[in-house]
């Protein structure tokens, strides 16, 4: 599972498939695209656009109730609009995996990501999701299979965070 | 102005195999609780928000039964973004019935957005979700039959109810684990 592609949004989508998840939902993320589109593209795969991350939760949950797995994507500034929501697959027992892409934290540009990038693994870590995080490209597909098995083999949430570092900052440009 | 309780009731009374029923948080759980218990319920006593999507990913799971949610007008308020996503990833076997009482009842009975401006058939068909109306009293309890049975959904019904505090009624238990567990064993089987 290590590093087996080019790209490494590749990686996250072979794990998919190899862990038949069939969801994934999102607020999207330039990050994320990649995957996204893979996904699109998949006829086995329902992706679904939210409105609000915290919908991906009881949309994740509610799909594994009815037997299905899935997968919520979502930059590091969703991951607080989500934490009432998380109570939901704590006190079910529900697995639940959730991929964030990082901002906020090297050599960002925007000040507004910061908050939320500092908060991120407090905020998750504070509602008892387990933390994974893949700094370097060759590690992301280890790193989502270990969460993904994590969440489905023991009934508990995990979440992937992609850092920065590996994605890469944006710098904006005026004009 | 509909007494929602027995109306609950009657809706889910000699309910078919095919239904699977979720509530939201609130006296909507107690409501459904009090129709009897079955193992074709799951109900919500947190998470305020989180039970129209909860449903959506249950009838993207399951498109061979039909899931009714019933659910109050405040936790429809708290994630109103959910119907617009229910309306553009459709399914056609859910049925949002939202017991709108225009109060927080459970809090002390504050006023909720619906006893001011806001009307959640118009945001809900604002949304997308085409099919939606609201029922004052007991003569459209076949129409409203119809359509958790029989029509293509989504759909999403607005009952309008008397703001009165109800009985709890408690479910089989609290622990959530026990709860889904017990839900999921009656779609397996």
């Amino acid at each position: 599972m290590t590093g087996i592609n080019k790209d490494w949004r590749n990686d996250i989508y072979a794990v998919f498939k190899d862990l038949n998840i069939t969801m994934v939902s999102h607020v999207p993320d330039a990050g994320h695209t990649p995957l996204i589109n893979l996904c699109e593209k998949d006829n086995e795969i329902d992706v679904v656009t939210l409105t609000t991350e915290q919908d991906g939760v009881g949309l994740s949950c509610g799909a594994y109730a009815g037997g299905r797995k899935s997968a919520l994507l979502m930059q590091s500034s969703g991951v607080g609009n989500c934490i009432n929501a998380l109570a939901l697959p704590n006190i079910c027992r529900i697995p639940f995996l959730t991929i964030v892409s990082m901002r906020g934290e090297w050599g960002e540009f925007i000040p507004w990501q910061v908050p939320m990038g500092l908060g991120t693994p407090k905020v998750l870590e504070a509602m008892d999701i387990k933390v994974f995080r893949a700094d370097y490209k060759d590690e992301v597909g280890s790193t989502v299979d270990a969460a993904a098995r994590f969440a489905f083999n023991t009934n508990r949430s995990a979440a992937v965070l992609l850092s920065q570092k590996m994605i890469g900052a944006k710098q904006f440009k005026n004009g | 102005m509909i007494d929602r309780r027995p109306f609950v009731q009657k809706i889910l009374k000699n309910r078919k195999d095919n239904l699977r029923v979720v509530s939201g948080i609130g006296t909507s759980t107690w409501d459904i609780m009090s129709a009897g218990d079955n193992k074709g319920n799951f109900g919500f006593i947190g998470a305020m928000g989180q039970s129209i999507p909860f449903a959506l990913g249950l009838a993207k799971s399951q498109p061979d039964l039909r899931i009714l949610l019933f659910t109050g007008d405040g936790d429809t308020l708290m994630s109103l973004g959910s119907m617009a996503t229910v309306a553009n990833h459709p399914v056609n076997n859910l049925t949002i019935v939202v017991l709108d009482n225009e109060s927080y009842v459970e809090t002390g009975s504050q006023p909720t957005a619906t006893a001011g401006k806001s009307d959640l058939e118009l945001i809900a068909k604002g949304s997308g979700i085409s099919n939606s109306y609201t029922v004052t009293n007991e003569n459209d309890y076949e129409k409203i039959m119809n359509t958790i049975y029989v029509e293509e959904g989504p759909s999403l019904i607005v009952v309008k109810c008397q703001a009165k505090a109800t009985p709890l009624v408690f479910p089989y238990s609290f622990d959530g684990s026990v709860s889904i567990n017990r839900f999921m064993s009656s779609i397996k089987s």
